[in-house]
């Protein structure tokens, strides 16, 4: 019976950037987003920029704090920053950044930079073992011993992303979020890095949520894939249904895109849909269904209500307006909404371009 | 002997850079070639010298600590490392566009985009004296090259900053910034790499457009094999400072040869499921003391002795397939005889 | 001719493989710190004239041709010689050798900038450290308005102010100009800190949960540091101009003790027939803030850093 370690509900991140004459607005980063992680398993989530899949998991690791929902780990609640969460609940989740060359600080040395979590959560070292601890992490990413007295701008940017990795199991964690851990790697690169990866989850019993915007690499690494846009989940399926049989529209833009190298995966590629449009701000998301406006099989539904989740088969779910509504497999949405109040925290306050309305700083990630 | 419809010749070009320690012996050797109205993909991962390659086709290497110990570009006939100010302006203005890879780096986000096609504009044009052209008639060429990369509202786009822009509009402004006047050939340095694959999907089929209709040729510069397959003719395959590859799009898939062109394409993950492989051991060669012989060698799951002691130039094996691997020397022998 | 300054050259890997011992490594590390900052021929140059300058002043009773005429010392029948082969640069107009006494004057300008320095930074560097981490918050705003108000004043103006409540003497011009230097370094590292702080690997210092002092000092400092030492490189030579400034008007150490600023204005009173008692110490102060610009960019282009 898998055991549920992770459970979002409901999750609602927004960022208040200003006033306007209705009031104020809110950047809608992450609007409503419902699943579970199964231990053990890797947990996609897949999206572009502006979808809110890295302020969701920035949120989950405690960066943020919920607008609104939960957030609940092995049962107990994580909805505060990370700054007010017990300590034992921060050795059980760490996060690999995406970009290795800004997530290793250019001044320290990797040994410093590995002793920094072990000082922390593995408390009962000795000092005389930390040194050795320090080797057998970079032994479990295949990193000689040297490694340890390099810097990180005096390696390549795969040995950086191992380090990061070694870094987040440093604290023997049980669940590891991985922000685009390769996408600023080569393709040779990722490979050893993945597989790693894969290897490490096997031996030490992790569970992994693995966000990528890369659907080629989603598509072997994960078991279970979400598909986001601004903010909510589109379509929620096992990995090899979700390519097989791509219900969402925006799910069939994205493969339809997807430069491949084979002629089988030319053939398992979605024809019909060509991508058009760019992503709107998401500060100002339409009514309705937020895709509609780039969508190929729009209908009025689309521009009034904003579809609810629908089953269409086991585990499959899609949220859009061509599936019949079947009332008991809907979920439905709670809206609970806290007015976020503008604060003098050190490390939120997003930047609003004034010329668009697009967010810098932390989310613009997305 | 000139062939008139060669466009480029890159001929046995090494580059070196100056570091503490010795040089950076980063190209060893470069061939390669393009023809009028070829579209050529240049695959390659950090660090293989690509960039390199194109930068010194600009001759835009940082000029001191580089030596450019051997090799020629040939641009229609005449060598581009041999020529002198006013006729290497005119190549850069008149013949070959480089559209850079990040395009919110590429614009000055202190002046407007009307701004900035212009100055491009201006100075691409051959003498002084029609330097000071209308700036109606400017106007007009920038709204019509704003057009030709489907931007819309062109004559407001003219005095948007890029700050005001998305990042695919950055790059479709960079497309028409190099395309203002006609070229001959333009060399894309991984167009749409640092924007979403929606976007990247149109930027890429914009610029085969554009190619197309005007028969320009291009040089595509990637390090994703999926993009080349979809984009180019022909592709060259690049490790360590030299081609090791080079075949027709469609055979250099169906037919990879290099044992790192093999290595490459089992890397990628594929849509069709397959799980991941381990990628290829070992890493890119520290260019102060390059291996012996065959740069990939130490990696090679396939080395032979020669591999060690001589580099292999390229092999023909026919249809324009060439593989720098000895391997092969027996395959060219055979169809030579 | 064009050229691609933001050129990348594919990563190099470091020192040869196997274990290095600490000292092996330090050596590396200053070699190819050696590298980088002579890479420009005048940034040695400087180093040379730096080098010079602090020999001599260690040294300078046993180098210089007169010792005693950097005290009291008096005498009328050598006063006001021109520059000759007994007294190189000449002697003033109570006969003491002026070569000696520039010599002996570097000592205090020296010392003052060594002082000022090492008693601005530290403060000036852990006030902006702190300003900038915290930024938008109370502490930012009380740092920084108090950093503003020192920035408002007149430097030199505080440093004659300061001077004259005191006694005059190369301690309290020391305390003078003290006053006015620190705040520029919590400008420099504030902006530093206030970017960093957005930083990845910062961020997943504080998700881990370690102390801001960790924070503050093992994670930010190190990155802030390059410019600071810049910075200090170069403005030794501007402590001493300042410090030239203050004896220029008879606010630095006193006479007999010779200081650059206090000879120039002696000796400006017998322009230009005497020239060589003016214009001679004027150049020494030329040459001191010369040399130390010059080996400011040296240090410069030295621990300029990729990140990443």
């Amino acid at each position: 019976m898998p055991q549920t370690i992770l459970e979002i509900d409901q999750l609602k991140k927004y960022f208040h950037i200003g006033k306007n004459k209705r009031g104020a607005i809110f950047v809608r980063a992450v609007d409503g987003v419902s699943f579970t992680v199964d231990a053990g398993e890797t947990f996609g989530l897949v999206g572009e920029s502006g979808s809110g899949k890295s302020t969701l998991a920035y949120t989950v690791i405690g960066m943020y704090k919920p607008t609104a929902g939960q957030i609940l780990y092995r049962g107990q609640s994580l909805g505060v920053e990370a700054g007010r969460r017990p300590l034992a609940l921060k050795k059980e989740l760490q996060i690999v950044f995406q970009d290795p060359g800004s997530s290793l600080n250019p001044r320290q040395t990797i040994r410093q930079i590995l002793e920094v979590p072990l000082r922390l959560h593995r408390r009962e070292l000795k000092k005389s073992e930390l040194e050795q601890t320090v080797i057998e992490l970079l032994q479990k990413v295949e990193l000689s011993p040297d490694y340890m007295y390099k810097s990180p701008p005096s390696i390549g940017g795969g040995e950086k992303q191992m380090v990061g990795i070694a870094r987040a199991l440093a604290p023997n964690p049980s669940l590891i979020l991985l922000d685009e851990p390769t996408s600023a790697l080569d393709v040779s690169v990722q490979a050893k890095i993945i597989s790693k990866l894969i290897e490490l989850q096997a031996e030490l019993n992790l569970t992994y949520l693995f966000i990528t915007h890369d659907l080629s690499l989603m598509r072997n690494v994960a078991t279970r894939i979400a598909i986001m846009y601004l903010g909510k989940i589109c379509e929620l399926a096992s990995a090899s249904e979700f390519f097989q049989h791509p219900m969402h529209p925006y799910t069939q833009m994205l493969l339809s895109s997807v430069p491949v190298v084979t002629a089988d995966e030319e053939r398992m590629k979605p024809k019909r849909v060509r991508s058009t449009g760019e992503i709107p701000s998401p500060v100002n998301i339409p009514p309705g269904c937020s895709f509609h406006s780039r969508c190929s099989e729009k209908s009025r539904p689309c521009t009034v209500d904003d579809p609810g989740f629908i089953e269409v088969s086991p585990g499959h779910l899609v949220r859009c307006h061509q599936f019949p509504t079947d009332t008991s497999a809907v979920f439905d949405e709670r809206e609970i909404l806290h007015r976020q109040e503008p604060g003098p925290v050190p490390f939120i306050a997003p930047l609003v371009d004034p010329f668009s309305g697009l967010v810098e700083g932390r989310t613009s990630d997305e | 002997m000139i062939d008139d419809n060669r466009l480029l010749d890159i001929r046995n070009l090494q580059v070196w850079y100056r570091v503490y320690g010795g040089y950076l012996k980063v190209l060893d050797g470069v061939n390669f070639h393009i023809d009028k109205g070829e579209k050529v993909g240049l695959v390659g991962e950090t660090g293989c010298g690509k960039t390199t390659t194109m930068k010194a086709v600009l001759r835009v290497l940082p000029d001191r600590d580089t030596k450019i110990p051997g090799g020629e570009i040939r641009f229609q006939g005449e060598d581009i490392l041999k020529m002198s100010g006013p006729e290497l302006q005119r190549v850069r203005s008149q013949g070959i566009a480089m559209i850079f890879q990040d395009p919110t780096a590429a614009l000055n986000p202190v002046f407007t985009i009307g701004q900035q096609i212009g100055d491009v504009i201006r100075f691409s044009l051959a003498s002084r004296k029609s330097r000071r052209l209308e700036k109606t008639t400017i106007k007009s060429t920038a709204m019509q090259a704003l057009k030709e990369v489907s931007l819309p509202d062109q004559e407001r786009m003219l005095g948007n900053y890029p700050i005001q822009l998305s990042g695919g509009m950055r790059q479709r402004v960079c497309i028409s910034m190099a395309i203002t006047t006609p070229r001959q050939l333009l060399i894309a340095d991984e167009p749409g790499t640092s924007l979403d694959v929606t976007i990247q999907d149109q930027i890429l089929r914009l610029l085969r457009e554009l190619v197309e209709k005007r028969g320009t040729s291009i040089i595509l510069i990637t390090h994703s094999l999926g993009v080349a397959r979809e984009m180019t003719d022909r592709i060259y395959v690049m490790y360590a400072g030299s081609m090791v590859e080079v075949a027709q799009s469609a055979d250099l898939f169906e037919r990879p040869l290099h044992p790192y062109t093999l290595g490459l394409l089992g890397s990628v993950p594929k849509i069709t499921g397959g799980g991941i492989t381990k990628g290829i051991p070992g890493r890119i060669p520290d260019y102060l003391h390059p291996p012996s012989g065959c740069r990939f060698h130490p990696r090679c799951p396939q080395v032979l002795p020669e591999c060690s002691a001589e580099k292999p130039s390229f092999f023909d094996l026919g249809n324009g397939h060439q593989v720098a691997c000895f391997l092969y020397k027996r395959a060219q022998c055979r169809r030579q005889s | 001719m064009i050229a691609d300054r933001n050129h990348r050259l594919p990563p190099q890997p470091s020192a040869a493989p196997g274990t290095p011992s600490a000292w092996h490594r330090f050596a590396e590390q200053w070699k190819k710190n050696w590298f980088k900052f002579s890479h420009n021929r005048l940034s040695v140059i400087g180093l040379v004239i730096v080098l010079l300058v602090i020999l001599l002043a260690i040294f300078a009773p046993w180098v210089t041709p007169y010792p005693a005429h950097a005290g009291a010392y008096v005498d009328y029948d050598n006063a006001s010689l021109s520059p000759s082969a007994l007294h190189w640069l000449g002697t003033d107009i109570f006969g003491r050798d002026i070569l000696t006494r520039i010599i002996f004057s570097f000592r205090g300008a020296l010392v003052m900038a060594i002082v000022v320095l090492a008693i601005s930074v530290p403060p000036g560097v852990i006030l902006g450290l702190m300003a900038g981490y915290f930024k938008g918050s109370w502490v930012d705003t009380t740092i920084m308005r108090l950093t503003d108000v020192f920035l408002a004043m007149p430097p030199l103006i505080l440093a004659l102010a300061v001077a004259s409540v005191l006694e005059p003497n190369l301690m309290n011009a020391m305390i003078a100009v003290t006053l006015m230097w620190w705040p520029w370094y919590t400008r420099l590292v504030y902006g530093m800190a206030s970017s960093l702080r957005n930083e990845y690997f910062v961020i997943a210092a504080e998700l881990t949960g370690t102390s801001k002092f960790h924070i503050l000092f093992r994670e930010i400092l190190p990155n802030c540091l390059s410019p600071v030492f810049t910075k200090m490189a170069l403005d030794v030579g501007w402590v001493i101009l300042i410090g030239a400034s203050l004896s220029f008007v008879g606010l630095g150490e006193q006479p007999p003790t010779p200081a650059l600023g206090q000879m120039v204005a002696d000796g400006a009173k017998y322009m230009p027939d005497l020239w060589w008692m003016t214009i001679f110490p004027a150049l020494a102060i030329v040459l001191i803030i010369f040399g130390f610009n010059l080996t400011g960019d040296g240090v410069r282009d030295m621990l300029e850093t990729r990140m990443g």
